[in-house]
């Protein structure tokens, strides 16, 4: 019997991915993935893009689809067609690689309109969750912006914002810097750091192989659909033990030795 | 002289071609204004003292009547093919009804939509329509003007950008609410020139009341001035009312092309 609710008070690891598949079509992109994220936990999933990192994000809390396998957010069995699916995601906060604010909203109102609207709270309750949520990203000063009159690395802190503004449980973020430009990647990321020490549990795709190391409790190394190397963030990045994870990150480490390794490793060492 | 032109250069010969034409459409210009009857244009189509008689009747009672008429045919046509467009987009049962209602009054000529609802609807189902054949017009123009925008107002919600109904939904918002606070706004602001444009078709759709028939007070633009005709066999109210029209229309069409230069995200 699987529940169709989402269960607040457990104790229990918040997501249980088991034998997840999904295809486009004729294009298998996950083969089988089996993953737990314990309470408080911090998970990076890194990998080569069409690895299928973020296919798996966005099949934690549906929004694509599984074709076969299991997902159990906060309890609530994702893949039942019956189950209390807006009820779950209210607790589930996304953030996206594009940000998608809401371009007819101020910053305040992004952070308003699904806590009036989903939880029914009060003009004065959602006002002051959201302010207080701008403040903790650091934009008390753009409330009243338009998205469009913001920066890329201020929008991206807005949707965390929007995010928090629901009391999520559980936070998904699919690549949230790689839109962003490099001087403005570390004002997100101190804000995310600072929601995983408060305890957040979180599920990170992400090509910031520092912010893997330096924040997340486990890394995940997905490559062609499958995962190829798990284990905690240090070791992972520090002394991968798979050819491939050893491969990825050389490139994404050091990435003026790509053609080394691709001339045929002639390096003596 | 074929032997003449040949001799030339191509770009030479073009501009031969183009002189000569030039000098056929001025010909043609001032043989109509040697030929034309001018003292009897301007008695039957610009006639001081008739234009004297539909004053200021053709302006408080015609064109307040018929931009009367376009506005609540417009609003309720609009909410309509808002409607319509949802429906469309949700798909089901009721978006193969939305899709049907579409078709067939896009298919069909307005002026027997208007006269459908004037005299068959009546007669077929014994029931009057609210507002006489005032009410029975503004309805056969609002379903029209419903089919028309549906499809508009479904183009404006299909450029709204997917990862907008993405973050919506991962906010638990349900498909509902996803619709009316971010998909329609956004949607309905992307299609602004294309309604505008529609507004104008509609001023000039207004005209086909005149099959339902009208009272005095009643008349739009185009039944008052047909009316005046036929009262003083002179076509002056005709000319009066076209300006009248084109006194709406071309700042409206200078309007949608200010928006659509605004609104065009190359810019």
């Amino acid at each position: 019997m699987s529940t169709l609710t989402p269960d607040l008070e457990s104790s229990a690891p918040p997501v249980v991915i088991t034998g997840l598949h999904k295809s486009f079509g004729d294009n298998e992109v996950l083969k089988g993935i089996d993953l737990t994220v314990e309470q408080g936990e911090v998970v990076c999933v890194i990998g080569p893009s069409g690895s299928g990192k973020s296919t798996l994000l966005r099949c934690v809390n549906l929004l694509e689809k599984p074709t076969a396998g299991s997902v159990r957010l906060l309890g609530a069995e994702m893949t039942d067609p019956d189950v209390e699916l807006n009820q779950v995601r209210t607790h589930v906060g996304m953030v996206f690689q594009s940000f998608n604010l809401f371009p007819n909203m101020t910053a305040l109102g992004n952070c308003m309109i699904a806590q009036r609207q989903v939880l029914k709270r009060s003009k004065a309750e959602a006002l002051e969750i959201a302010t207080r949520n701008l403040e903790l990203v650091g934009l008390s000063d753009r409330m009243d912006y338009n998205p469009a009159k913001l920066s890329g690395g201020q929008q991206q802190r807005v949707a965390i914002a929007r995010a928090l503004s629901m009391d999520p449980k559980v936070m998904l973020f699919d690549e949230p810097t790689a839109a962003l430009d490099p001087e403005l990647v570390g004002d997100v990321l101190a804000v995310m750091r600072d929601l995983a020490e408060a305890g957040m549990t979180m599920m990170v795709v992400t090509h910031e192989m520092s912010f893997a190391r330096d924040v997340s409790d486990r890394t995940i190394f997905m490559d062609g659909g499958v995962i190829v190397e798990e284990g905690p963030s240090i070791d992972l990045i520090s002394a991968p033990q798979e050819k491939r994870t050893q491969v990825f990150l050389k490139r994404v480490l050091d990435p003026t030795h790509i053609e080394d390794s691709e001339l045929g490793e002639t390096e003596p060492d | 002289m074929v032997a003449l032109l040949s001799s030339l250069k191509p770009t030479a010969r073009q501009r031969v071609g183009r002189l000569s034409s030039y000098l056929v459409g001025i010909i043609f210009i001032v043989l109509v204004i040697v030929v034309a009857d001018w003292p009897t244009i301007a008695k039957q189509f610009a006639n001081p003292e008739v234009a004297a008689k539909m004053w200021p009747g053709i302006v408080t009672i015609a064109l307040r009547n018929t931009l009367l008429y376009t506005i609540a045919s417009f609003i309720l046509g609009s909410l309509l093919g808002i409607l319509l467009a949802v429906l469309k987009v949700a798909g089901g049962p009721l978006g193969w009804f939305a899709i049907g209602f579409i078709e067939l009054f896009r298919g069909i000529p307005a002026l027997l939509t208007i006269f459908a609802f004037a005299f068959v609807v009546p007669i077929a189902f014994n029931v009057q329509v609210p507002g006489g054949a005032v009410g029975a017009g503004i309805l056969g123009l609002t379903v029209v003007t419903g089919a028309y925008t549906a499809e508009i107002i479904r183009s404006g919600i299909e450029a709204v950008s997917p990862g907008q109904r993405e973050a919506a939904r991962s906010l638990g918002m349900t498909s509902g609410q996803t619709m009316f606070w971010i998909i329609l706004p956004q949607g309905l602001r992307i299609v602004i020139p294309p309604m505008t444009n529609e507004f104008v078709m509609l001023l000039k759709d207004s005209s086909l009341l005149f099959i339902a028939g009208a009272t005095v007070q009643s008349k739009e633009l185009t039944t008052f001035a047909r009316d005046s005709l036929s009262q003083t066999a002179n076509a002056t109210p005709l000319m009066m009312a076209a300006l009248l029209y084109l006194l709406v229309t071309l700042p409206l069409t200078w309007l949608v092309g200010r928006l659509e230069k605004r609104l065009d995200p190359k810019r």
